[in-house]
């Protein structure tokens, strides 16, 4: 199996350029060529000023995140030869986030959503590493293992139509990994993190499309992780309320 | 960078109606279509006023008007909780409070009115 296909590249070079445009190339492919090789044919042999980010190949960095035929996909991940059929394949950056350059886009928004819900062990008291690991049994990894799967690619935020209207909406990633570590038998932040989960651009943002879901290239079921949020804000609300009527503070 | 602390979403208060609503039209829905459009038509055929007696008596009963009250009340704030955010996620311009008062009012009223029948039989 193999062949040639028309990719065409949305191209962005801020110091030139007052607007986006499109540029095409002939891209010949065999069975194993992927998006992402395909772009590093075009960087090295049609036109090296091509920029876009990559590091791994192999679906764990999450850097090569790009609109594939207006589907948010790793360029990895990939192939060619699914669109054998096809015209062409059209490669634009991610959606819903700022274009830096060429295919590269500002994934700054995204990185500070992520480190809004403090997505780290935090435990209330240090322990000395005398005191030995803190262990845990499968049956507690197993509760948010899946969720851990995560490498920040950012296509369930391009996936994500409440990010694209509200970008102060903490979205799909952030409020997966604030589940994450909620869910840890091991942490003790979850305090911390509720009050981001509970607020308007929490949990309660999103309206279960399901398309973040979709798109994950780890599987990692964004859309699930935060309707299990929702069921542990709703939660948090009703104690609070309680709080609230025996006289307590607003939390 | 950290953000201050958000204000508290009210949201739960309504997808609270919403997830019961749901649950019970999952759980109840079914069942219900079975019972009052198959099983009990075919059983009463023969004595339509002692069907309407039975159906009446059960209504009038506290828990059966209870019941009977939860099942249109939760279904009318699922119905509109799911047509409120269906309306936000087809873009139509319509400011998010309005359509959550238009929305949950009309669930409320539907249900006091629902309440007043019941109360009433």
């Amino acid at each position: 199996m193999s062949g040639s296909l028309k990719v065409r590249v949305q191209r962005y070079r801020p110091e030139e350029d007052d607007a986006p445009w499109w540029q095409s190339f002939e891209v010949p492919w065999s069975e194993d060529t992927s998006v992402l090789d395909a772009l590093n044919h075009i960087k090295d042999v049609e036109d090296g000023s091509l920029s876009y980010r990559w590091s791994c190949r192999m679906a764990i960095c999450g850097s090569c995140g790009v609109m594939v035929n207006d589907e948010p996909r790793l360029g990895c991940k990939t192939f060619l030869r699914h669109y054998a059929d096809a015209d062409e394949i059209v490669l634009r950056p991610l959606e819903n986030l700022a274009v830096e350059r060429d295919l590269v886009s500002d994934i700054d928004p995204m990185l500070a959503h992520i480190e809004t819900v403090q997505p780290w062990l935090q435990r209330e008291q240090a322990e000395a590493p005398e005191a030995g690991e803190t262990l845990q049994t499968p049956v507690q990894m197993a509760r948010y293992e899946s969720f851990s799967h995560c490498i920040n690619c950012g296509l369930c935020y391009a996936a994500c139509p409440q990010f694209g209207r509200n970008p102060d909406f903490l979205g799909p990633a952030a409020l997966t990994l604030a589940q994450r570590y909620n869910l840890d038998s091991r942490d003790e932040g979850r305090e911390a993190r509720m009050p981001f989960l509970n607020g308007e651009d929490g949990v309660w943002a999103c309206t279960f499309v399901g398309y973040c879901s979709d798109v994950c290239p780890k599987d990692v079921d964004p859309a699930a992780a935060i309707n299990q949020g929702k069921v542990a804000s709703n939660v948090n609300y009703a104690v609070n309320l309680f709080r609230l009527l025996r006289g307590g503070d607003d939390a | 960078m950290t953000r201050s602390l958000p204000r508290r979403s009210q949201e739960p208060v309504a997808w609270s109606l919403f997830g019961a609503g749901g649950m019970l039209l999952a759980f109840l829905g079914p069942a219900l279509v079975l019972i009052t459009l198959l099983v009990l038509p075919a059983l009463l055929a023969d004595d339509v006023a002692a069907g309407h007696a039975a159906v009446l008596a059960a209504l009038r009963h506290p828990l059966g008007a209870l019941l009977a009250f939860a099942g249109l009340s939760l279904t009318f704030f699922h119905t509109l909780h799911r047509l409120c955010h269906g309306l936000h996620d087809l873009h139509v311009p319509l400011s998010a409070r309005l359509v959550g008062w238009v929305g949950y009012g009309t669930a409320t009223l539907l249900s006091l009115l629902a309440g007043v029948w019941l109360l009433g039989l």
